[in-house]
């Protein structure tokens, strides 16, 4: 269960662990706040709609992996199952909601 | 004796090994609960998405009932409550006694019930401008969406209570070491969950 030859020891101490929090509340810090203003300074209506939508998700996906990484100390390092978790879920989640925004995107179009 | 990282969350390994070793399967356990809970979620944002565009039935359009700023504090102070958590896991890790575990708890309770108060004020902002549930298909999946992550952090917060109450009457024994971890993943998820709700919900409907 616990080290195996891939792992290698983990040395933590006070002053990294805290290191991690401050990284990770400072970057989701910056991230809200610049997604924030792009919407609220009216900076994004200046580039295309769809161009827009997806910068905001794309910071809205960094800003997840900071969670994950910093505050819930997911990454490539932790072993068992905890990251195949993560990754097997977003791939039913991808799966899920791309495809009734599709289906439902597409119908709606039809009936118009 | 340092130990390698072995589940989410802050690893008790370094300072209390025998708590430690009794982790693993719990916390694992509750990681996996965590994930079918982010699967729904997830159908509700499904939901959500088909319907603020398409569920409209002429009413009010996202632009027209949210309040933006207000959103954003909500954002700040349920972020900052997670780094208040993370604070108090450090405290439950690096420090055996002293007051600042209840105190960086009791703080991040204060951030989480300030989340809710500005929730249920936006709640009531809207429903008096006639934005209600009843109104639109949005405005059902809105409600839904938003109030299913409201009262998983008011659920938070009740356990937050029942943890302090039990930090105080049993002390810190490795039974409420466990369940403190989990209330941290749980807590971390959960401001995860909001900050698609801010990006998906208040910032698309507000820039759509």
């Amino acid at each position: 269960m616990n080290g195996d030859a891939m792992s290698k020891p983990h040395v933590d101490s006070y002053a990294q662990d805290l290191r991690s929090y401050c990284i990770g509340g400072v970057l989701a810090l910056l991230l809200t706040a610049l997604a924030f203003a792009l919407v609220a300074f009216g900076i994004l209506p200046l580039f295309e709609r769809l161009v827009a939508l997806a910068v905001l998700a794309v910071l809205a996906v960094v800003q997840i992996v900071v969670h994950f990484r910093y505050f819930l100390h997911i990454s490539w390092r932790s072993h068992r199952d905890d990251l195949q978790l993560v990754l097997f879920t977003s791939l039913i989640l991808f799966l899920m909601v791309g495809g009734t925004i599709w289906i439902l995107f597409n119908l709606h179009e039809r009936m118009m | 004796m340092k130990q390698p990282l072995s589940h989410p969350g802050l690893n008790l390994g370094s300072t209390d090994e025998y708590s430690h070793d009794e982790a693993e399967p719990v916390i694992f356990g509750f990681w996996v609960f965590l994930m079918a809970d982010l699967v729904l979620f997830a159908l509700l944002f499904a939901t959500y998405a088909s319907m603020s565009v398409q569920g409209q039935a002429g009413g009010p359009t996202p632009a027209d009932v949210f309040d933006l700023p207000s959103a954003f504090i909500e954002t700040m102070l349920l972020l900052a409550s997670s780094i208040t958590f993370g604070m108090a896991s450090l405290a439950l890790k690096y420090r055996a006694d002293g007051p600042h575990l209840v105190f960086w708890l009791a703080l991040t309770f204060l951030l989480g019930a300030g989340f809710i108060g500005m929730e249920l004020r936006d709640f009531q902002t809207m429903i008096a401008q006639g934005a209600t549930p009843q109104r639109s298909g949005f405005l059902s999946a809105f409600f839904l969406l938003v109030a299913t992550h409201g009262i998983h952090v008011t659920a938070g917060l009740v356990w937050m209570l029942v943890l302090l109450l039990q930090l105080r009457v049993q002390g810190r024994t490795t039974a409420v070491k466990l369940r403190l971890m989990r209330l941290a993943l749980f807590w971390h998820m959960l401001d995860i969950v909001w900050v698609c709700i801010f990006t998906f919900v208040y910032l698309f409907g507000v820039a759509l």
